[in-house]
């Protein structure tokens, strides 16, 4: 294998595994909050479509991933107003989102399939990128990339190195204390939907702008159900998570790759690996019962009613 | 007294009856795999049914069709149109199989036409399209453009349909070039932009200079006009995707016989009938040829008229993956054993999943 091939395989590797990154960051947030949203399919969907659209009527990839991060948002707010205001069953408004979402952007995209989107260009920094394999790894990566990797790390600073991310955790743990001390529990658990809702309305934009530029209806292809399998398994640590999508991502290449050579294993078996190599990982590194317990949120999917 | 009122009520049944029989216009109904507008197989499959309503007018009411239906779950949906009053149902996916012939025996007076399968009752039909004929002619025109004799090929399920189609690439590049390679990789799904364009990345990482596709999206097109090789669109023209890298697309073309199918429902003459035709009656086209020089348009020009001309690609003599005699010299495969295809020409490495 030269270096061109193994810098080429690493790159792929990277921006299969972004959007579950990002997705499942914005879930890992809403989650913390006690908020149980399985509606992140349908915003990813909605997400990438109007990310396309955006980005292909105006010319510039940036304000399509303005737009798809505005589009989550503002599913998730639909979300957060019928499960927080209307303390309507998060799990059944999380699935009745996700089907919502899949049909309203097939919608919405009817007449934008069958058009090449533009694409966003890798960076190239003059002498850095051409170090032999690690140089494109690392700084030649399109830019959503490092907003991505941004992004977790923001996420871990913030969920337990802030003060905000303590009470965020604290509405999770025990909403009823949290009311108590005073915090608004709907306004927090309000504002990390949306930020969920806005992560998974990016990762879907990445999908549409920059992974595959164009627009198909169903082209999530279950992403969304991933990002929230990565959230539990990796038991709602973000580094956890993290491991867990480029896991995810690296096997599903890897898979691929090892079909292009030959290698004499059935093909539906190695099309489940990824799947099973994701959960096996995870679930050895978190072996730790204690540890388990103190991290799952445990007011997780309960709603919430001031009554004071 | 009682003439009259036997009079009146001749006139008013001749009435009615007329009435009637200045009927309805004919119900065409269609059920998809995938969403009308995928840019690929399902949306030829639209096209036709849009060729059906502009060429037939008011005679037939070509509006009803179901999209994204999953194979397991089609049997209900093909029920619901047959009870909703369609008179003729294209069900256009290999799985739609046998779904179709459970409700056509439920509907005898409904015709169903089924794409890509092969069972048939007196009310159901099946269709198909020669494929492999314009893969052979692709797998020419990829042998004389690559400068590496290697191409990735990119592939769905191990059905015979699909097999077939690798087995007549291969067969039309190594009548150009013996020693042309192809690695392939099965993406388990008909449509996965996100997969094929992986699976795309990964074969021009390994060498690649020509994709192929038996799935549905542009995605490896796109793949290709970004890593600069080139590349075979499927099911629709897709050299919008990749303008530098688009050699042909293998376009179905559905519409000539969806239009001859509903005039036959309209005056009568339908029968239940296996069709399965390709360049011969324009079912099938390797088009638009571009990026390639005027000499390997002129060879693919020349290989499609000769099958229209009767000759097949699967002449023999063909020598299998493991050596034995996969058709004699002077023969030509049967129908039915292509049908069931299920073996590699010799020169192709890889196996068949089982």
């Amino acid at each position: 294998m030269g270096a061109a091939e193994i810098t080429g395989l690493l790159l792929t590797i990277v921006t299969a595994s972004m959007p579950l990154l990002i997705a499942a960051m914005g879930e890992l947030v809403a989650e913390r909050s006690g908020v149980l949203n399985l509606g992140v399919e349908g915003m990813m969907a909605v997400g990438a479509v109007v990310g396309f659209i955006a980005g292909y009527l105006t010319g510039v990839p940036a304000i399509g991933v303005l737009a798809s991060i505005l589009a989550g948002a503002a599913m998730a707010a639909l979300f957060g107003l019928v499960t927080l205001v209307f303390v309507a069953n998060q799990v059944a408004s999380g699935l009745a989102l996700t089907i919502m979402g899949l049909g309203l952007s097939g919608l919405i995209g009817d007449k934008y399939v069958s058009i090449p989107g533009l694409g966003l260009q890798r960076i190239h920094i003059p002498v850095l990128t051409d170090i032999p394999i690690v140089g494109p790894l690392i700084f030649g990566e399109d830019p959503l990339v490092y907003l991505a990797i941004a992004l977790a790390i923001g996420v871990s600073w913030f969920l337990f190195r802030s003060r905000g991310g303590l009470i965020v955790r604290a509405v999770g743990d025990n909403h009823v204390s949290a009311h108590a001390l005073g915090y608004n529990v709907i306004r927090v658990r309000f504002l990390a939907v949306l930020f969920g809702g806005a992560c998974a309305g990016l990762a879907g934009g990445y999908l549409s702008i920059v992974y595959t530029p164009q627009w198909t209806p169903s082209m999530t292809a279950g992403r969304g159900w991933i990002a929230l399998a990565l959230v539990v398994f990796g038991t709602w640590l973000p580094l956890r998570v993290a491991i867990g999508a480029v896991i995810f991502g690296a096997v599903g290449i890897l898979q691929l790759n090892a079909q292009g050579y030959g290698v004499p294993a059935p093909a539906q078996f190695l099309t489940m690996l990824p799947y099973v190599a994701t959960v096996v990982v995870l679930v050895v590194i978190s072996r730790n019962r204690m540890l388990l317990r103190s991290n799952t949120p445990a007011c997780l999917g309960q709603s919430f009613v001031p009554d004071r | 007294m009682r003439i009259l009122v036997a009079a009146t009520g001749a006139a008013l049944a001749l009435a009615v009856s007329v009435g009637i029989a200045q009927a309805d216009p004919l119900k065409v109904c269609f059920v998809y795999v995938g969403p009308h507008n995928d840019g690929g197989y399902s949306q030829q499959h639209d096209m036709g049914r849009q060729a059906v309503a502009q060429a037939l007018g008011d005679k037939v009411d070509a509006s009803t069709y179901l999209e994204n239906v999953p194979e397991a779950t089609a049997e209900a949906s093909i029920r619901g149109l047959a009870q909703n009053g369609c008179k003729l149902i294209f069900t256009t996916s290999f799985g739609f199989m046998d779904p179709t012939l459970k409700v056509a025996a439920d509907f005898p007076d409904v015709k169903f036409e089924h794409a890509t399968g092969f069972k048939t009752a007196p009310n159901v039909s099946t269709y198909n399209i020669r494929w492999y004929e314009g893969r052979y002619v692709m797998g020419q025109i990829a042998a004389k453009v690559s400068k590496k004799g290697l191409a990735g090929y990119i592939v769905s399920f191990p059905i015979p349909e699909v097999v077939m189609g690798i087995d007549a690439f291969m067969l039309g590049a190594q009548s150009v070039n013996p020693n042309f390679k192809v690695k392939i990789i099965w993406v388990n799904s008909w449509f996965d932009p996100g997969k094929e364009g992986d699976a795309a990345n990964v074969l021009v990482n390994q060498g690649a200079d020509i994709l192929v596709q038996h799935t549905d999206s542009p995605a490896p097109m796109q793949v290709a006009e970004k890593a600069g090789v080139k590349a075979f669109g499927e099911s629709s023209d897709m050299s919008s995707f990749g303008p530098k890298a688009h050699l042909a697309s293998l376009i179905d073309n559905w519409a000539p016989y969806y239009i001859a199918q509903t005039k036959a429902v309209l005056d009568g003459s339908w029968k239940s009938q296996q069709t399965w035709e390709g360049f011969k009656d324009n079912l099938v086209e390797v088009a638009p040829l571009t990026n390639m020089p005027d000499d390997v348009k002129a060879m693919a020009n020349a290989t499609i008229d000769k099958i229209k001309g009767g000759w097949s690609p699967f002449a023999g003599p063909i020598t299998k993956q493991d050596g034995s005699v996969g058709v004699a010299d002077g023969t030509t495969i049967a129908d039915g054993d292509l049908l069931g295809l299920n073996w590699f020409v010799k020169g192709i490495d890889d196996k068949i999943p089982q």
